[in-house]
């Protein structure tokens, strides 16, 4: 049974300029156990698609099964099992490291000793440890991106939703969150859906792509598959022709800084 | 209420109140307005006839502590419209905790503070002559409690509503000053001319000063009493449902 599936999800926002139409119907299935990266263009429908399957936005049209539950009739069931981490993170400035994480123990349910010892565990894992007392602010963008990363680690989740995690992170630090990821499937059989502008990292770390573009799916299979049905040498090239934007900007306006 | 919701709260409440303490600004600078008025308006009406029993100061305190009430509980929303902005409102919102609690925790919080600044209040107030019994006083406190329920929970759905939080500040100011003016915080509505005391009775605050007025000389079983202890309950229930709904709702 797919831990995702969903049908003709969709998304319409309306603004004072009318309706802006982010996801336009989106039929997806994810495997237990599968690394999936979600591509497309800024402004595609990434997020919007997974702030939906996460709960946080109600759909406008279409439904969706995640975690074995109705995303609409039993949301609570879905966020028991689902981890997210939001493209732009959730940290508040008048907590420490260490607050953060033991509050997001709780928050899943956890008792003070045991999201203590989880907290402990995360920075361990996250290469925190040394800065689990300091605030928030203090953090260096990419040290406040693996904590927004831990946290959304903090309850094992089943499925984890992770939108751009690797953006603003070192290439030594990306590294080891593409590790993190493979041993989170391969120890515990989590299912990973990432969102990525960095087509080498979809390449060498999802197991299958889905590429989305204006609210759509417009291209999906194994990165290798991607290339051979274009005829393309790299990820950025079948990319590029998937999603109609040639390789050269043919912007001939002057550039006004 | 089921033990996940008494946890969730009691868990939020001890965030909320762990972020007030670090700020001891945000905890006294709320009663310093309601002390202004105690110290440079209160001395004015002591010779006065306000139309009520009790000297002036039982008339202006219970004003003064529904006021420190009203301004504060309404501004609560700042502090969601912040969350939302930090991201931790939607980190918050996808973890099982529940949606009531989302909201209960802040709202007692806000509660808790308020009350500690009606008693900083009061305790200022003996010395420049307040003369009131010890139950009217905890009576006083009660509504002040009941009040901050209300409001910050209307002040957090607004915060939600709103689709920009520029529009908030405005918003609450063009709430807040005619339900002051309008229930007789800082001079009792017995004293207005018939239409204006018809018009006061559309405002809800107005039964609870009425109230806390009457605690303050004593009565505890008068008609005035009763009435807005049932309009202090009744708002504050409606304003927590409402306040639930948009929680549970809250999306774009
Ligand atoms: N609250 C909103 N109100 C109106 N329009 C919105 C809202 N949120 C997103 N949009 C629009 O919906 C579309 C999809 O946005 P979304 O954030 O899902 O894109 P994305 O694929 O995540 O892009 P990026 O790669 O830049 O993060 C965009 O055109 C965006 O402007
Ligand atoms: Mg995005």
């Amino acid at each position: 049974m797919p831990i995702i599936s969903t049908a003709g999800l969709a998304r319409t926002f309306t603004t004072r300029n009318g309706p802006v139409e982010a996801v336009r119907g989106i039929d997806l299935t994810v495997r237990p156990g599968e690394i999936l990266g979600l591509l497309g263009p800024n402004g595609a429908g990434k997020t919007t698609t997974l702030r939906m399957l996460t709960t946080l936005l109600p759909p406008t049209a279409g439904a969706a099964t995640v975690a074995g539950h109705d995303l609409v009739r039993d949301p609570a069931a879905v966020r028991r099992r689902i981890g997210y981490v939001a493209q732009s993170g959730g940290l508040d400035p008048q907590e420490t490291v260490r607050s953060e994480l033991v509050a997001q123990g709780r928050l899943y349910g956890m008792n003070r000793a045991r999201a203590a010892a989880r907290a402990e565990e995360l920075a361990a894992d996250l290469g925190l440890t040394e800065l689990l007392d300091r605030a928030t602010p203090a953090l260096s963008g990419g040290q406040r991106r693996r904590l927004d990363l831990a946290m959304g680690l903090t309850h094992r989740p089943e499925l984890l939703l992770l939108d751009e995690p690797t953006t603003g992170l070192d290439p030594g630090s990306r590294a080891d969150l593409w590790a993190l990821v493979r041993r989170l499937r391969d120890e515990y059989g989590t299912t990973v859906v990432l969102t990525t502008h960095y087509l080498d990292e979809a390449d060498a770390l999802a197991d299958r792509l889905v590429i989305v573009d204006k609210g759509t799916v417009v291209a999906e299979g194994s990165p290798a598959a991607l290339k051979a049905a274009h005829g393309a040498a790299t990820l950025q090239d079948a990319f590029l022709a998937i999603t109609g934007r040639g390789p050269t900007p043919v912007d001939t306006t002057p550039v006004a800084v | 209420m089921p033990p996940t919701l008494l946890r969730d709260t009691a868990l939020l409440f001890g965030r909320y109140a762990r972020q007030t303490l670090r700020s001891p600004f945000q905890i006294f600078f709320g009663v310093l307005m309601p002390l202004l008025y105690l110290f440079f308006f209160g001395p004015l009406l002591t010779g006065l006839p306000l139309g009520r029993e009790g000297d002036s100061w039982q008339v202006l305190v219970p004003g003064l502590l529904l006021q420190l009430g009203l301004f504060g509980a309404s501004f609560a929303g700042f502090s969601i419209i912040m969350e939302k902005n930090w991201g931790v409102f939607d980190r918050m919102r996808v973890t099982p905790v529940s949606r009531l609690a989302l909201l209960l925790g802040r709202v007692l919080r806000d509660a808790a503070l308020f009350v500690f600044q009606a008693v900083l209040l009061v305790l200022v107030a003996l010395p420049m002559g307040l003369r009131a019994p010890l139950a009217g006083i905890l009576i006083g406190f009660g509504f002040v409690a009941l009040l901050s329920v209300a409001l910050a929970s209307l002040s957090y759905a607004l915060a939600l509503k709103l689709p920009t939080p520029q529009s908030f500040g405005p918003a609450i100011n063009t709430l807040a000053m005619p339900a002051m003016l309008l229930s007789g915080l800082m001079l009792p509505m017995t004293l207005a001319p018939g239409w204006l005391d018809a018009l006061s009775h559309l405002m809800p605050f107005r039964y609870l000063v009425d109230a806390v007025r009457e605690a303050y000389v004593g009565h505890y079983t008068t008609p005035a009493l009763l009435y807005g202890v049932l309009v202090a309950l009744g708002v504050a229930a409606l304003a927590v449902t409402v306040g639930t709904r948009t929680f549970r709702s809250a999306g774009a």
